[in-house]
């Protein structure tokens, strides 16, 4: 399945990108999302465990399973206001 | 029913109180958050706020339904993107309530709610250098 991944603040220095497209296996989780994010892109491995991740628009625990075409996005800690 | 928006021009107190003001209403608390010209010992010059914008709006709308079934309150909020220079306001928060302590005390609970849930964030400009806010921590950027 093809997935829309979203970076944002700094997580976008990280990736290199404000979004990238991931190919998973059929029945993939967020989880399993997080682990081919840190293998291409070994920083996140720290920082990850301190942001969340949403699915279309939805914060979601690393056990979600995903669909093809969904819209994973990771974020920092939050800093509006 | 609460009022959230997500704006990209200059905010306005009135324009927001004037969501949650009703007759049945004796008190009406406002906050208004103003950027401020430091930074952990950094002189700011401006702020520029990003977000998830389809999510932040949500969330916003989620946080202030939820302190209406929290409170007896009605409660509005507007939340600014892009560059915001020092002393203007990016964000403001209404509530309306019969008496004022629900107000306060449902204001206050939106505030921290949305630093805490609501997908934006800050980046600080300084007189060399730029830096992204991320919950307590900043982060150099390459910019």
């Amino acid at each position: 399945m093809t997935l829309t991944l979203l970076f944002f603040a700094s997580y976008t220095d990280i990736a290199g990108a404000s979004e990238l497209t991931a190919d998973l296996a059929d029945g993939s989780t967020v989880g399993d999302v997080a682990v081919w994010l840190v293998e291409r892109y070994p920083r996140f491995a720290e920082i990850l465990p301190k942001g969340r991740i949403a699915v279309n628009q939805e914060f979601a625990p690393s056990t979600l399973a995903l669909a093809d075409g969904d819209e994973v996005a990771f974020m920092p800690p939050m800093s509006g206001g | 029913m609460a009022y959230a928006e997500i704006v990209d021009g200059p905010l306005d107190i009135e324009r927001v109180a004037a969501r949650v003001t009703a007759p049945e209403f004796g008190a009406v608390v406002t906050f208004s958050g103003n950027v401020r010209d430091n930074s952990r010992g950094e002189r700011v010059r401006y702020l520029v706020y990003d977000s998830y914008r389809p999510m932040a709006e949500k969330e916003l709308l989620v946080v202030a339904s939820e302190a209406e079934a929290k409170w007896s309150v009605r409660c509005a909020i507007e939340h600014r993107l892009g560059r915001v220079d020092v002393g203007v306001c990016s964000v403001i928060i209404a509530v309306a309530s019969p008496h004022r302590v629900d107000a306060f005390d449902a204001a206050r609970w939106l505030m921290d709610a949305l630093k805490e849930r609501v997908p934006i964030w800050k980046k600080e400009y300084y007189e060399s250098g730029a830096r992204w806010v991320e919950g307590s921590d900043v982060v150099d950027t390459a910019e």
